[in-house]
């Protein structure tokens, strides 16, 4: 029988195995991040169309990540989508005239919206609404178009 | 007819008291005070369950995500996303493959042991000496062995996701040359810590307590025999693997699918 003292030693490395594993899932799979101290602000902006994005899409200025999409819905009134987003206070500068574009990352890939910077010098503040927008290109109304265009000639 | 009827009749009664007395042993080795030196029984359970399937795991984690990594590679560059490949193996391990791999292997590996372990301390009357002795078999031998089965899964599990994905990155930026950024990156974008990680783990959690009652009842409730043993030991890795097989079905379904 082995000695229960090496015994021990060998279910504690077992054990701390396991939390090495979950730990390199966390950290270098899921990317979860620990201690970020730079908090997030929240921004809204309505939208006529968000076909594909989805929560948890990027948020980005210059084509850099700067933030998420915490929640989507909709403004029953309006029919418009209402995207809220948490951008980085690292950016905090943005202006009030801020565009906000949905894109599609490369000819496949996903949603993302993309802020494009204003000149203004008023400056956006945590729960403001952006209102120069321009919604998701679907490429299935863009060839519908073009079809009925071609069938009206 | 009525002979059939009958025949399906006893089956059908036989499964039900099995599944009673199943449970009866689960309960009973649960329940209870811990005693004092039931933490040196778990820990030898522990190394028995856990440490020693950590060879089996760690290598067929390393090649399994070596695998996956060479065939999605060669299918994504056809269309020159290789660098989703390491967002695609971590999502298939997380998900699936790192729970349902780990659960059968540790059904061939512990289980089988663990029932092959009790079934003979029965066909020796070790368990009813025991009992003449004053000790609950049930508190003694059983416990430690479900409790040790439950911690260990889940534990491995952890091992083998970490140890497959590592071995799809080795392969992946190391040999096949995808870039770094691109595979980390992406694999961090795409990869949720509840809803890949968490529901992952929730499946082995689930998948540890059944593999672990199917052998530990199984032994116990095995005929004293050596072909008794035998016929116990085959029933663990078949009735385990087909519970692990059918329980991720609808797990998946219930945590992923889009019926709520």
């Amino acid at each position: 029988m082995i000695r229960m003292r090496t015994l021990e030693i060998s279910v504690g490395a077992f054990v701390l195995a396991g939390i090495l594993g979950l730990v390199f899932l966390a950290f270098r799979v899921s990317g979860v991040v620990v201690g970020d101290t730079s908090g997030n602000y929240v921004l809204k902006a309505k939208f006529d169309d968000v076909a594909g994005l989805r929560v948890r899409s990027k948020v980005s200025l210059a084509g850099v990540t700067i933030g998420r999409v915490a929640k989507i819905g909709v403004d029953s009134e309006t029919a418009e989508a209402i995207v809220t987003m948490e951008v980085s206070d690292d950016v905090d500068n943005l202006s009030v005239d801020t565009g906000a574009r949905i894109q599609t990352e490369g000819f496949l890939g996903g949603r993302y919206i993309s802020l494009v910077p204003g000149g203004e010098d008023q400056l956006l503040t945590d729960g403001d609404t952006i209102t120069n927008t321009q919604g998701a290109l679907v490429l299935e109304n863009l060839i519908g178009d073009v079809i009925t265009r071609l069938g009206s000639k | 007819m009525l002979r059939y009827l009958r025949l399906l009749g006893q089956w059908a009664l036989d499964w039900i008291a099995a599944l009673g007395r199943a449970s009866l042993v689960w309960f009973w080795s649960l329940a209870g005070l811990p005693r004092r030196g039931d933490m040196t029984l778990l820990i030898k359970q522990i190394y028995q369950i856990g440490v020693l399937s950590l060879i089996i795991i760690v290598l067929s984690a390393f090649s399994i995500g070596a695998v996956l990594a060479l065939q999605g590679y060669t299918q994504l560059a056809r269309v020159g996303a290789q660098e989703s490949v390491g967002l695609g193996v971590a999502l298939v391990l997380l998900r699936e493959l790192g729970p349902v791999v780990t659960g059968l292997l540790f059904a061939g590996r512990a289980g089988s042991a663990v029932t092959a372990e009790i079934g003979l301390m029965k066909a020796t009357d070790q368990l009813s000496s025991m009992e003449m002795m004053g000790v609950d078999p049930l508190h003694r031998i059983v416990a430690p062995r479900l409790w040790a089965g439950m911690i260990c899964m889940p534990l491995l599990t952890l091992i083998f996701n970490a140890v497959a994905i590592w071995g799809s990155g080795l392969i992946g930026v190391g040999w096949l040359g995808v870039d770094p950024g691109g595979f980390w990156g992406g694999m961090q974008d795409g990869v949720e810590m509840w809803d890949d990680v968490g529901k992952g783990m929730l499946k082995s959690v689930v998948f540890a307590m059944v593999i672990s009652w199917i052998a530990v009842f199984q032994g116990y409730d095995s005929t004293p025999t050596a072909e008794g043993i035998s016929v116990a030991t085959t029933k663990t890795v078949v009735y385990s693997s087909i519970a692990v097989l059918a329980l991720d079905f609808i797990l998946t379904l219930v945590m992923y699918g889009e019926f709520k």
